[in-house]
């Protein structure tokens, strides 16, 4: 159970451990805002990530794998990511080992217009709250969860305001000249 | 000798202000509304509520530092129909207004609100995101309103103070819950697919501006102030929403 909080070591045992789970992602090293030419930059690449990114059908095996095998047993954190321009909403867990060592994280990626992923609840009890709250803040669906409800907004209402699209309306921050 | 300053102490112009002059003077003499008013004004009890930072310090305002009992409010109140004033003290959302419009009905008139903090008062810092009220004088009628983010203590005893003053100029003849009048209950808005809504009329849109006018002050009779905040502005960003699409068009053709 060796501290695996090196995220290049983290990929590699999860790709020895459960093959074919990672999704191939391009580095965050080589997709930093560089200058093509003098003045010119191209703009960062936002999907790039060094942390493991799990196809969403193995999500609990690797979360399993991570909890029976690293000891990373503490599931703190669950939220959820727009990625407006490129159709994806990603949903991030947070994984902290009890016995010390840095925490780290994995992603699961799923389509903006049916956001589906495998739900942790019945393994881990912690993330029923906050399954909800991704469901009702991003709309994204959690299979197998037994309760998913609205959780911050009242059950009448519709839409996801967390939402990159939801309508930014309003009189103090926005002004005219602002689209 | 004493004369003297007693003719000075009763310089007032009006009745009441003589009435307060001389009591300074230590001479007492009243009528009904002088002595209902003292009576209400000497124990205004709050209701025991609060909605988020503002009430810390509203509790800090009920305890020894600032002491509250200087004023006769300090019987925070646990339930509604034991209640003079509600404090809204802290961010109202929208998922929290129909119980405060509920409470709000549920006490006895005589009853008093004070509008505590930005958020209360306008939505604050808050107020162009999707899940707050947008200034509880939507809903209910408030007596005073406190700026500040949050308000001191201070500013709490200055609102309690001021409102013992507005207390001070009723008229018994004239105040609202003395008249023929029934009570009437202010009403509950409910949860709508697009926002908050009354009568299945939406009042605060998630993601818009509040398509009602707020409430005017008590002393100006309690009547919807008829005027709109900024109803020429109804934007849109119409990836999502039909409902602001149509706001939007019909803001431009009010315009066209």
């Amino acid at each position: 159970m060796a501290d695996a909080s090196d995220v290049a070591e983290l990929r590699e045992r999860i790709e020895r451990a459960l093959p074919g789970t990672l999704v191939p992602t391009p580095s965050r090293a080589n997709t930093q805002a560089v200058p093509v030419k003098k003045g010119e930059q191209v703009a960062p690449n936002f999907l790039a990530t060094d942390d493991p990114v799990i196809t969403a059908d193995q999500l609990p095996n690797v979360a399993g794998y991570l909890r029976d095998t690293l000891g990373y047993e503490l599931l703190t954190n669950i939220t959820a990511t727009d990625y407006l321009a490129d159709g994806i909403i990603e949903m991030v867990y947070h994984f902290v080992r009890l016995n010390g060592g840095a925490p780290i994280a994995i992603k699961v990626r799923t389509s903006r217009e049916q956001p589906e992923v495998p739900s942790l609840t019945a393994e881990w009890p912690g993330a029923d709250f906050q399954e909800r709250e991704a469901f009702d803040l991003f709309g994204v669906v959690f299979r197998g969860h037994a309760n998913l409800r609205r959780i911050y907004m009242w059950d009448e209402f519709e839409g996801f305001p967390m939402r990159k699209d939801f309508p930014k309306q309003g009189d103090k921050y926005f002004e005219d000249t602002e689209e | 000798m004493e004369e003297g300053r007693t003719n000075v102490g009763l310089k007032g112009s009006n009745d009441h202000d003589t009435q307060l002059e001389a009591e300074k003077q230590g001479i007492f003499f009243s009528n009904v509304n002088r002595f209902y008013n003292w009576g209400r004004r000497s124990s205004v009890w709050p209701m025991s509520f609060g909605l988020a930072c503002c009430a810390i310090e509203m509790m800090a305002t009920g305890l020894a530092r600032y002491d509250l009992a200087r004023f006769g409010a300090e019987m925070f109140r646990a339930s509604p129909r034991q209640a003079d004033l509600m404090i809204v003290a802290g961010t109202v959302t929208k998922k929290m207004a129909p119980q405060v419009v509920r409470l709000y009905n549920q006490m006895p008139e005589p009853r008093y609100v004070i509008s505590m903090g930005a958020c209360a008062t306008s939505g604050g810092p808050f107020r162009d995101g999707y899940n707050v009220l947008r200034g509880i004088d939507l809903l209910i009628p408030v007596d005073v309103y406190i700026p500040g983010c949050p308000p001191r203590p201070e500013a709490l005893l200055h609102a309690l103070m001021t409102l013992q003053a507005q207390i001070d100029q009723q008229k018994i003849g004239r105040v609202r819950w003395y008249g023929k009048r029934d009570s009437k209950d202010f009403p509950v808005p409910t949860f709508g697919k697009q926002g908050l809504e009354v009568n299945g009329q939406l009042i605060d849109p998630v993601g818009g501006l509040p398509l009602i006018s707020p409430f005017n002050a008590p002393t100006q009779g309690e009547q919807r102030t008829g005027i709109l905040e900024h109803a020429e502005q109804a934007r849109a960003f119409p990836l999502m929403d039909d409902t602001m699409t149509a706001v939007q068009q019909d803001a431009e053709a009010d315009r066209g």
